[in-house]
């Protein structure tokens, strides 16, 4: 069990050594240099190249290298030169409002999927199935970008029920108003990707409960005689949990991908959105840091989802 | 054995043809004949079929007789034109531009990098998987920790921060980019598959006969997994029309001054568009609803025509 653990970690170093060298030079080859914009026009030629040879932006791209890394590990990712401020903290500050996002996301696609997938395999060929899986196969389709415009234009501009931007009201004040007008402003986004995002939780627990309900230890369940709904809630839904739960660290990937669509459709001030400012900025430094940042956290989530994985399966453990 | 044979030698011609007739129809239909009947048996999937075929010839050959740079040249006096007028069914832009026209340049640009980007990048994918389950050990080993690595790659960032470097792309290169990081899924696939494929009798035949591993995997196993390929493929199409109409939305595909559908669509980033002047963005969005939709379901009938056991049409 450990060592599987071990090694999996162990695969995990160069992986993430190939990422920053890649996202080094991805942010080195970008046009433009981190004066760009920064500079009053009229500034003396001879100072801006003084400028670059102080930051370093003459030496070999090794030794660059080695500086950002040796910056990175001591927490420092540089300053951002459009909103001139460190950018660990400019990110820090963003972060919480895109995990946020991604969690409530989260746990309402669970909302969703879990009573879904399990109705669907108990009535496995009856009308029931047949809707949910429509309604999977329909949201599965259709481009979540096109969602989010058409959510946005329905809930928010037409019925003006939700916010159309940003990430809390200005005129909240006091924790609890706080609270409550960021969660109004994570609502519809957070609804719009649960509903869109249900079909491999539910299209996965169907097949489990499906092959479940053949399965010995329900046979047994039902002749001692518990009812059907507890034979449902406790044996086969608490069998197919674990494995439900590894899909958590999976749908990290993709929660990260979408929050660039997300926050841009809604202006809501997250790390996708940065991202996407970032660039028409070329503001580098903050864009190496976000695609390392998300490389990191779709890796951390897969690792998540493989330990969990191979606590439940054995089979897949690496030998 | 002799006299068996004299009797099989002197078959009449007519026998011969009534033989040959009863071996046909007895004979497995071919993948094509079996694929029609599914799409007869199952009407919603012919009308999908119509809607998709007829409309991908529609704009591609409307598109011919656009003159795309006088299109997207701005005309003041038809300011956000209302719609449904004689001279622009769907109305004109914030440039005065004319919403049709626009949808039939913009769905022929969207749907021909869709076309490009599925036939790379599967191509790349199921040679990608083809090799890696094929050859076990280190070879695939070494494939798969590629693979992870692509797969822990922020895709969608990755395309904007590549997108940014190139100075002059169009959408050939545009293509080229999105094929990098769009053929994971059908590799795994199409590994998964191959794996199982290899232990069959017929490859480890065919290799104690000496047969050389290049011509095992795309002369045999490739054939064997072609309808597999043939569902992937349709599937990715679907996808991949959500892929490059997504990052022109983000303004990182096509330029704004060469239509898409995305683009399209970004005229509803503006809060006065996206209520005011809905018909900027609406059909556009309309439109990629309904194609991915109607692709999705074309490939779910070809999927349930290569199982056996899922097909709906009568097999004759």
């Amino acid at each position: 069990m450990w060592k599987t653990i071990l090694r999996r970690i162990l695969i995990m170093i160069p992986e993430v050594i190939i990422l920053s060298i890649l996202v080094f030079l991805l942010a080195k080859a970008m046009p433009g240099d981190p004066f760009t914009g920064s500079i009053n026009p009229k500034a003396d030629p001879q100072q801006i190249h003084h400028l670059m040879k102080i930051n370093g932006l003459y030496d070999p791209w090794y030794q660059q290298y080695w500086h950002w890394v040796v910056h990175l590990f001591h927490g420092n990712l540089g300053n951002s030169y459009q909103y001139q401020e460190p950018v660990t903290r400019l990110i820090g500050g963003r972060a919480a409002n895109t995990l946020w996002l991604a969690l409530f996301t989260m746990i309402l696609t669970y909302a969703f999927a879990l009573p879904m997938g399990v109705y669907a395999g108990r009535h496995e060929g009856k009308l029931p199935d047949t809707i949910i899986r429509v309604y999977t196969y329909v949201t599965y389709c259709i481009p979540f970008f096109v969602i989010l415009v058409l959510g946005i234009w329905i809930f928010g501009y037409v019925f003006g029920w939700f916010p159309t931007t940003g990430s809390i009201s200005s005129s909240a004040s006091g924790w609890l108003s706080t609270i409550g007008s960021r969660f109004y402003h994570i609502l519809l986004p957070g609804i719009l990707g649960a509903l869109f995002g249900t079909v491999n939780i539910v299209q996965y627990l169907r097949s489990e409960v499906i092959d479940a309900k053949g399965s010995d230890y329900v046979r047994t369940a039902r002749s001692k005689g518990v009812p059907s709904k507890d034979i449902y809630r406790h044996h086969i839904f608490r069998n197919s949990l674990l494995p439900i739960a590894a899909f958590a660290g999976y749908s990290i990937t993709g929660l990260l991908n979408g929050s660039i669509f997300t926050e841009t459709v809604f202006s809501y001030p997250g790390m996708g959105l940065l991202f996407v400012n970032s660039i028409s900025y070329r503001d580098y430094t903050v864009i190496t840091a976000l695609v390392l940042i998300y490389g990191i956290l779709n890796l951390l989530g897969t690792l998540l989802s493989d330990i969990i994985l191979s606590i439940v399966d054995p089979r897949i453990r690496i030998e | 054995m002799a006299e068996n044979f004299e009797q099989h030698s002197d078959v009449s011609a007519t026998d011969l043809a009534r033989l040959t007739q009863e071996a046909q129809a007895e004979a497995t239909p071919s993948t094509a004949k079996i694929i029609w009947s599914e799409f007869k048996a199952d009407k919603p999937a012919m009308v999908a079929l119509f809607i998709i075929v007829g409309f991908i010839l529609f704009v591609m050959i409307g598109a011919l007789f656009i003159n795309t740079p006088k299109m997207m040249e701005t005309n003041i006096m038809a300011y956000f034109n209302q719609p449904f007028t004689s001279d622009f069914w769907l109305g004109a832009d914030s440039g005065g531009r004319s919403v049709a026209k626009q949808l039939i340049v913009g769905s022929r640009n969207s749907i021909g990098i869709a076309i490009g980007l599925t036939i790379i990048s599967s191509t790349f994918g199921i040679c990608w998987g083809l090799i890696s389950g094929y050859f076990n050990g280190y070879i695939d080993w070494g494939m798969q920790r590629v693979y992870d690595f692509m797969m822990m790659l922020p895709m969608t960032m990755m395309i904007i921060v590549l997108v940014t470097i190139i100075p002059h792309y169009n959408s050939v290169t545009l293509t080229l980019i999105f094929s990098i990081f769009y053929w994971e899924g059908t590799s795994r696939l199409i590994r998964s598959r191959t794996l199982a494929e290899s232990e069959k009798d017929y490859v480890a035949a065919s290799k104690t006969s000496g047969t050389s591993n290049w011509k095992i995997i795309f002369r045999e196993i490739m054939p064997n997994i072609s309808s597999l390929i043939i569902v992937d493929c349709t599937l990715s199409f679907a996808e991949n029309i959500g892929v490059e109409t997504g990052l022109s939305y983000l303004g990182f595909g096509l330029p704004s001054q060469t239509p898409s559908l995305g683009t399209m669509i970004a005229n509803a980033n503006d809060p006065n568009n996206i209520t005011q002047y809905w018909w900027t963005w609406l059909p556009a969005a309309l439109e990629i609803i309904i194609l991915c939709l109607s692709i999705s379901y074309i490939g779910q009938v070809l999927r349930r025509a290569a199982d056996a056991s899922q097909r709906q049409g009568a097999a004759d």
